[in-house]
């Protein structure tokens, strides 16, 4: 059996569960409580579980992920939003030099199990300032986990491991998933180590996460149609990657393309390509290929947003230029 | 009979202009195949055709613009015949039949770029002696044995690819000659286009690669000759000497001597080899060459060498040479013996660094101490790699090739 349901459900359920089950628990963020959250997620919170545990803040991301870590040092479990990867950048600081920091500073009397959640990535005329894909930077930070849900699945269920983990977990959701409806089996499992295949293929392994998931399993059909059988590996943790699952299918197919809706210079696809060169150089047939963003703030008119970011059809040109 | 539509190509665009054919009618077409290049308001796009057929009509006219989902063309399908009168495409077909339909390939099109401008990544050149090799390739053509430098690139910008390996695995001399007995016409044939395929990239690569010169020598073989027919008096038919084999006897022995003209170009730098492997240019009947090895021929007695150049001449024409034979040899002899010209000046075998060439032993006249006399004599040339050697050099070991056959007895050793 399974049952159909979005993305934004899987999470809103996700976090209902967590709220639900361990008092430790708490949602913490800008309107997350009143308004329901700035893409409804937590709707119907503040009536179910209280001002308490349903924490409206001010607009200071700096203040409102420093009391999460504050309070997961004390021993909860919060889960703190921020509305987009864009205003996470004011709480860098809060990010790099406390919660990732803090086991290693205190020889590991302290750990912060804290969950930071926020909407990353583009494609809903936002502009320059809401739209960004910065994952890249975040997989950079020894300390912490990051992690990108891109499947009902994955959504419904990382929530829960990534609370239970002793230290910092970073979830991006991709803003363009959240209408993505899918089934969610009853026998879901869902780890925060792993990458999964999420198509077989044999010719090229296309290696993505997130908002790039969808078009990059929408390249592979088209693809197929052409006679080029696409593996889509869908990386679910930047950080620690799982180099294992990327070799592995480099092997496989001999050739990768890396969708990475990120910029190009020095991107988490960049940082694939190198993870391939290190383990993998000897099985490749074709020098790897990326599609990343192109390198301006995202454009608000839709032919130009578009047009900046990764899409499908550009994905199946870099395929195809691997193939004389 | 299958519609060809214009498809949308890109989410905004609501027409398109037909720029260029890329087929025409009674071809066929292949699924993924570009039929035509149409015009967007953002670029000239490739036009893919998702279904297959043979081209029956070409309904929308060069230069015609038409909304998105507008029939294009008409296929017919596998097995399908054409219809007696063709009343169909009415729909986006404004222009009357009388336009010339030749003009498909209407220069006016062939400006513009086939694919749409994508970020094509810098591709760092080969360094100089070094050809694109993807490393799954290497990887797999050690595994097989196989010859990197006889194989031709198909891939991105000529890179060898794995499936150039598997091909090149396959059309191997051996397992070519067991599936010739299966099926006895259409390998024989591959076969032979497989090796016109090598031969190209040898030979392509050598004249890209290798800075050629080339310098020769008339050599009287009087004496030679003369030798060779009181030797050939004293034996039986089937062990008689023929003057390659005092030819190819009289190269090894002088490679001796210039070790510079014995070896290998190999990533960047000359490799000499201390064994005298001349590869043989033996010419197949149904076309082609390959240049086997006679194996350390500067240490062979005249007889010796007969029996094995007999021997490699024979397998090699039954396909059955050893894969040392294949690989082995350090420079390579063409000999165009009674039936070749004057003089052949060759292309040099990569990764080899020279060639030693032998053209048709004639009677020539010949001036020697102020008088006139008329003497068998064959030309000799060498050509050879500049990156390794000079002319000078190379001119000096021809003399020494003269020297030598000059005095025949001693090359029986």
């Amino acid at each position: 059996m399974s049952r159909k349901l979005n993305y934004r459900e899987a999470m809103r359920e996700a976090m209902h569960e967590a709220l639900a089950n361990d008092p430790r628990v708490f949602l913490m963020g800008e309107d997350v409580g009143m308004y329901g959250g700035t893409y409804a997620f937590s709707k119907g919170f503040l009536a179910e579980f209280g001002p308490e545990r349903i924490r409206d803040t001010p607009l200071s991301e700096l203040g409102f992920v420093g009391a999460g870590i504050g309070a997961a040092l004390g021993g909860m479990r919060p889960i703190v939003e921020v509305m987009t990867i864009n205003f996470s950048l004011l709480a860098l600081d809060q990010i790099v030099n406390s919660a990732a920091a803090y086991r290693h500073m205190s020889g590991g009397q302290f750990s912060v199990p804290l969950v930071i959640r926020m909407t990353t990535g583009a494609g809903r005329q936002l502009a320059a300032q809401h739209s960004h894909s910065l994952e890249g930077w975040y997989a950079h930070i020894p300390g912490i986990k990051v992690l990108a849900p891109a499947t009902i699945e994955d959504a419904r269920g990382m929530l829960a491991p990534a609370l239970a983990d002793p230290d910092p977990v970073v979830i991006f959701e991709h803003a363009g998933l959240f209408n993505m409806e899918g089934e969610l089996p009853d026998d879901w499992t869902v780890d925060i180590t792993s990458a999964r295949v999420r198509r077989e293929g044999k010719d090229v392994a296309i290696i993505t996460h997130g908002g790039s998931l969808p078009k990059a399993l929408a390249a592979a059909e088209t693809l197929a149609a052409g006679g080029i059988s696409a593996q889509v590996v869908d990386l679910r943790v930047l950080r620690p990657l799982d180099t294992a699952t990327i070799a592995a299918s480099v092997a496989k197919c001999h050739r990768a393309v890396i969708v990475d809706e990120g910029w190009r210079t020095g991107s988490l696809a960049a940082e694939v390509m190198a993870r391939i060169m290190e383990n993998a150089f000897y099985e490749l047939d074709a020098p790897v290929a990326r599609v990343c963003s192109e390198e301006v703030p995202i454009p608000y008119a839709r032919h130009l947003e578009e047009a900046a970011l990764p899409q499908a059809e550009k994905i199946v040109a870099a395929v195809k230029g691997l193939f004389a | 009979m299958i519609e060809f539509k214009l498809p949308s190509l890109g989410s905004d665009m609501d027409e398109g202009t037909l720029l260029e054919w890329k087929v025409g009618v009674g071809d066929t077409v292949k699924k993924g195949q570009v039929v035509a290049i149409v015009d967007t308001t953002k670029a000239a796009v490739d036009v893919e055709s998702w279904q297959e057929g043979v081209v029956h009509e070409l309904v929308a006219e060069i230069g015609q613009k038409m909304p998105v989902g507008a029939v294009m063309a008409l296929l017919l399908e596998a097995g399908e015949t054409a219809p007696a009168k063709v009343g169909a495409g009415g729909t986006a077909k404004p222009a009357p039949a009388a336009a010339p339909r030749v003009a498909a390939a209407a220069p006016a099109a062939a400006a513009v770029p086939a694919t749409p401008p994508a970020a094509a990544p810098v591709v760092a050149p080969a360094a100089p002696g070094r050809r694109m090799i993807s490393p799954a390739a290497r990887k797999h053509a050690e595994e097989k044995g196989i010859d990197l430098d006889g194989i031709t690139g198909t891939g991105p910008h000529g890179a060898v690819t794995l499936e150039d390996i598997e091909n090149a695995a396959a059309a191997r001399p051996a397992p070519a000659v067991e599936k010739a007995a299966i099926k006895p016409a259409e390998p024989q044939a591959s076969r032979a286009a497989d090796m016109r395929k090598t031969i190209a990239a040898a030979m392509s690569r050598s004249k890209r690669e290798i800075p050629h010169y080339y310098v020769s020598e008339d050599i009287p073989l009087a004496k030679a000759l003369a030798w060779l027919q009181a030797a050939n008096a004293q034996r039986p038919m089937a062990e008689r000497l023929l003057p390659a084999a005092l030819l190819l006897k009289a190269v090894a022995m002088a490679l001796k001597r210039y070790p510079e003209l014995n070896g290998y170009w190999r990533d960047g730098g000359f490799v000499p080899v201390a064994a005298i492997n001349p590869g043989v240019a033996i010419s197949l009947r149904q076309g082609g060459l390959i240049a086997p090895a006679l194996l350390n021929a500067d240490g062979k007695p005249l007889t010796l060498l007969m029996q094995e150049l007999t021997d490699l001449v024979k397998r090699t024409r039954a396909g059955s040479l050893r894969s040392s034979e294949m690989n082995e040899a350090t420079i390579t002899v063409t000999n165009l013996g009674d039936q070749g010209s004057q003089a052949v000046f060759g292309v040099i075998t990569p990764p080899q660094v020279a060639l030693v060439g032998f053209g048709r032993v004639a009677e020539r006249p010949w001036a020697e101490n102020g008088g006139l006399k008329v003497l068998p004599v064959v030309t000799a040339s060498l050509s050879a790699d500049h990156r390794v050697s000079d002319g000078h050099r190379g001119a000096l070991f021809l003399l020494e090739l003269n020297e030598l056959l000059q005095h025949p007895e001693e090359l029986d050793k």
